[in-house]
């Protein structure tokens, strides 16, 4: 492990990981997605993945939130072993995703979307004021009334945003979440996404590079389902190796 | 929150219309008709109820249950062979809603939990109602009974005791008696459906029908709800089924059997998919079609049913609730801006309730 040293605190002193995955794979019959991936977050830390197409980032993400067991490896939240547990079981422990393509309730108002995943457990009164928060906090509340399924592909993007939000999770992994999006949007993402990282832990999947710099601190380079490096994003993007394989060159 | 308000008010309107319309008919119909034709209302309303359980199951929940008809069985003869030991008829009618549901739960959680995709949910449940009518026709003899009832077979119960007042059983419902308990339930069921579909429990089922993933990965357990959606049906279609025991007297296999199952999900194509009105409408409609059809004679009567839902398939494929409602919002749209934002906002919460 090369990371820089998210994991100790301002007086140096060891904190435990938010996440802690251990020798992750993921084989498809013969074919392996992710392999063996070592992977740690920090609390409150923002980390961005990026790698060529089939690399293992939406794989990997997938089993990070229960969507597939991983073949071999262990997986940990704080001090819970969450591998093969379900995704639902994950969620409730704080972890929210906003999947590549838009998983949201199509025939349901963006209002009843946003009430869904903020009610879960939490009283009426509550419910309402995180709704009206996060329609409020993503620019929503004017298309409220709307139904999802008949919104332009930016728009969808933003309610799913605000479904992750409203459920109020720790951990926030964001799959692609400028896809899509005009140079407006992608900076207003861009903005959410570092306010965001204030009070939450993101990793954040991307291919877009001008946004990656707008966000990033530490980047994770996924190539052939393994970490090809894991370093700050100016040294990763002046990497030859880094690249080499968006250009579809392999690396050694 | 302020743009859906008026679409919660829309469908609350719609709401408190039909609820006024059922009390209307409610109390309407025993002076307005004669006891023939109130005694096939009854009927209708018994049906009525089983085409909300379908509509509730497959239009909210979005379970594909092709076998409804064995939980409207199974609530008529918990309820004949209850009430045929009890007497009293306040259990029986508790049991005719808990059988079903209990069997329901016990399928349903090996079909949920088990991971059976929804085309197969189809074929189990479908399959499941036609053993039952094997295994219920089969008991023909007396060595076939519980308690007193016998289950007759083929030949089903004859001779069903009627409701009666809590704690009378020698008094029972007279024919208008029964009419007023089966729509006074029908209104009731309706109303307590609307309140499901209004509250968490119901918003979260509807999530999970348009988006199972999504609703897993903010916290719900996909599984729970549709077991949830799938014994509250099961009851709904129960309660139908000893209404229909009432109604008639008598109870046979037929109930279990597969023209009951098609029947059902008939009513619920002809009467809106998503809606609770359409199946209620649906029953009624599809009933009186074929009661029509069977006393001409100028057609064959299975051949001109077969001709009226053909084309209802093809002409009104979503149903008639939902062209009916789509119709009254484009012409809202025609009158000044302020009321056709109203409409659009009811459009999107797709609040056909």
């Amino acid at each position: 492990m090369n990371a820089p040293s998210p994991l100790t605190g301002h007086h140096g002193a060891p904190l435990r990981p938010l996440v802690e995955a251990r020798g992750v794979t993921m084989r498809f019959g013969g074919v392996t997605a992710v392999a063996d991936v070592d992977f740690t977050l920090g609390e409150v830390e923002l980390r961005c993945l990026i790698g060529p197409n089939g690399a293992g980032k939406s794989t990997f993400f997938k089993i990070l939130t229960g969507q597939l067991k991983p073949t071999e490896g262990r997986i940990r939240l704080r001090d819970t072993d969450i591998t093969g547990a379900e995704p639902h079981a994950i969620a409730r422990l704080g972890v929210g995703i906003k999947t590549q393509v838009p998983n949201v309730f199509n025939g349901l108002s963006v209002h009843e979307n946003v009430f869904v995943a903020a009610g879960r457990r939490k009283s009426i009164a509550r419910t309402r004021r995180i709704v009206d928060e996060t329609l409020t906090r993503l620019n929503l509340t004017g298309i409220a009334g709307r139904t999802v399924g008949q919104l332009a592909h930016g728009q969808r993007q933003w309610v799913e945003i605000a479904t992750v939000l409203a459920q109020e999770p720790e951990l926030i992994l964001l799959d692609e979440p400028a896809a899509g999006m005009t140079h407006e949007e992608v900076h207003r993402t861009a903005e959410l996404i570092r306010e965001i990282n204030r009070t939450h832990a993101l990793i954040v999947v991307e291919h877009d590079m001008p946004f990656i710099r707008m966000i990033a601190k530490t980047v994770t380079v996924f190539n052939q389902g393994r970490i090809l490096m894991e370093d700050t994003v100016d040294a990763v993007l002046a990497d030859a190796r880094v690249r080499d394989v968006y250009l579809g060159k392999q690396a050694a | 929150m302020t743009s859906a308000a008026p679409a919660r008010r829309l469908s609350a309107a719609g709401f408190l219309a039909t609820l006024a319309l059922g009390l209307a008919i409610l109390f309407g119909a025993p002076h307005a008709l004669d006891t023939f034709g109130l005694v096939q209302c009854t009927g209708f309303a018994a049906l009525a109820m089983f085409g909300l359980s379908q509509g509730f199951v497959w239009g909210f929940a979005g379970v594909m249950c092709f076998g409804q008809a064995a939980f409207l069985g199974l609530g008529g003869y918990a309820y004949a062979v209850a009430v045929l030991n009890m007497g009293d008829s306040s259990v029986p009618v508790l049991l005719s809603i808990l059988v079903p549901m209990l069997f329901a739960g016990l399928l349903g959680y090996f079909m949920f939990y088990g991971r059976i995709s929804d085309a197969y949910i189809g074929v189990i449940t479908l399959t499941v109602s036609v053993i039952l009518f094997q295994l219920v026709n089969a008991t023909s003899g007396s060595q076939y009974r519980i308690g007193v009832a016998e289950l007759g077979g083929f030949n089903g119960i004859p001779a069903i005791p009627a409701l009666n007042a809590p704690g009378h059983p020698d008094e029972p419902l007279d024919i208008e008696g029964i009419w007023y308990a089966a729509m006074g339930a029908l209104i009731l069921v309706y109303a307590l459906l609307r309140g499901i579909l209004a509250s968490r429990l119901g918003r979260v089922v509807v999530a999970i029908r348009e988006n199972e993933t999504r609703a897993q990965l903010i916290g719900y357990d996909p599984r729970l709800y549709k077991l949830i959606a799938f014994m509250i049906a099961a009851g709904v279609a129960g309660l139908a089924g000893c209404l229909y025991a009432n109604w008639g007297g008598f109870i046979s296999p037929t109930v279990f059997a597969l023209p009951m199952s098609a029947q059902v999900i008939i009513y619920v194509l002809v009467g809106g998919l998503g809606t609770l009105i359409g199946p209620m409408l649906g029953a009624v409609l599809i009933q009186a079609l074929i009661i029509a059809a069977g006393s001409q004679s100028a057609v064959d009567s299975n051949l001109g049913l077969g001709l009226v839902l053909v084309g209802f398939v093809l002409l009104v494929p979503q149903g008639l609730v939902p062209v009916a409602r789509s119709l009254g919002l484009r012409l809202l749209e025609r009158r000044p801006r302020r009321v056709a934002g109203t409409a659009q906002d009811g459009l999107a919460t797709g609040s056909a309730r």
